[in-house]
């Protein structure tokens, strides 16, 4: 069991756990599974500078900030205390692609320290990745009015079109970073 | 704390964000450039475990622990459902994250600063777009 635990989680076990975690907020508290709205919390709560959208009762949903909270210690319980592996095990062609196409060379790691790391600032590269991608992400859910876990997960759950169209897009711009983009940055 | 079971429920859901390496940029590549079925494998299974869920509690109308009523909002579609999304998508393609595992990402420790940064630039674009809504197409 403790084996198993340190190990990297299959699909089949990690899915329908992610799965579960959508009744276990309705009935814990009739609680709809959503991370990007934390976002918007932490936005009202901090800087609402007379904003309609950001003027409401944020501490009406405090949950969702505590649930957040609950997810950074998971990743430090997930990553650090049941341990994991210095190089993820993806597949070889991504491996060879990521080196022919971005030039990768240090595959170790959760995330490759050539494109994240804080001295990276210094030059386009860290900007792209790591203040204009986090951007997108703010920016983008909050337009959509959700995420992965709101719309894909949650939403996709509870049949919702309207999340289909949400993840459709998410795709779409993932892919044409990935295929379009990426290749005329590196 | 009436917030405790939220905390414990989040542990366990970065635990599984953590385990199953969702939270990895390679992994998001991998999933873009189809060469690996686990991402697909996780979230399908997922969405079909909370499909089968939200089924039986609607069916059998089950109430919360608390014996509370249990209803979903429906999402509501603009324009912004697509145009958000295809924007999100690029972050997404660029970080290999989206909010939970950049929460996840943090805790683990792994690149803590530029996380941080992540986080911080995501923060900004939250508020960007709350200042915009009303200019923006709906």
């Amino acid at each position: 069991m403790i084996d198993f635990l340190q190990q990297p989680w299959p699909w089949y076990v990690a899915g329908p756990l992610i799965g579960l975690t959508v009744p276990a907020l309705l009935l814990v508290g009739n609680k709809a599974l959503g991370i990007s709205s934390a976002l918007r919390h932490v936005c009202a709560a901090c800087v609402p500078a007379g904003i309609p959208f950001l003027t409401y009762n944020w501490r009406a949903e405090i949950w969702n900030l505590v649930f957040v909270v609950g997810i950074a210690l998971g990743g430090f319980i997930g990553y650090q205390l049941l341990g994991h592996p210095d190089t993820i095990a993806i597949s070889p062609e991504t491996v060879r692609d990521l080196k022919a196409e971005m030039g990768l060379t240090d595959f170790t790691g959760l995330l490759p320290r050539e494109l994240f790391a804080l001295e990276n600032l210094s030059n386009w590269k860290g900007w792209v990745f790591l203040v204009l991608g986090g951007f997108l992400i703010g920016f983008g859910t909050r337009y959509a009015g959700g995420c992965t876990s709101g719309h894909a997960i949650s939403g996709l759950s509870n049949l919702q079109w309207v999340s289909l169209v949400a993840v459709i897009g998410f795709f779409v711009g993932g892919l044409l970073m990935t295929w379009v983009i990426y290749p005329r940055l590196f | 704390m009436k917030n405790g079971k939220y905390l414990v429920l989040g542990a366990l859901f970065g635990i599984i964000l953590t385990k199953s390496e969702v939270i990895s940029w390679w992994r998001i590549q991998e999933m873009f450039r189809f060469q690996s079925f686990h991402m697909y494998g996780v979230i399908g299974s997922a969405v079909v475990v909370g499909m089968i869920s939200i089924q039986l509690i609607k069916r059998n109308r089950l109430k919360t622990i608390n014996g509370e009523e249990i209803s979903i909002a429906d999402k509501k579609y603009s324009h912004g459902t697509w145009i958000g999304g295809t924007i999100f998508g690029l972050g997404w393609a660029l970080t290999g994250a989206c909010p939970g595992p950049l929460f996840a990402q943090l805790g683990s420790g792994v690149g803590m600063g530029a996380v941080l940064v992540m986080i911080l630039a995501a923060l900004a674009g939250t508020w960007t777009y709350s200042a915009l809504r009303e200019k923006l197409p709906r």
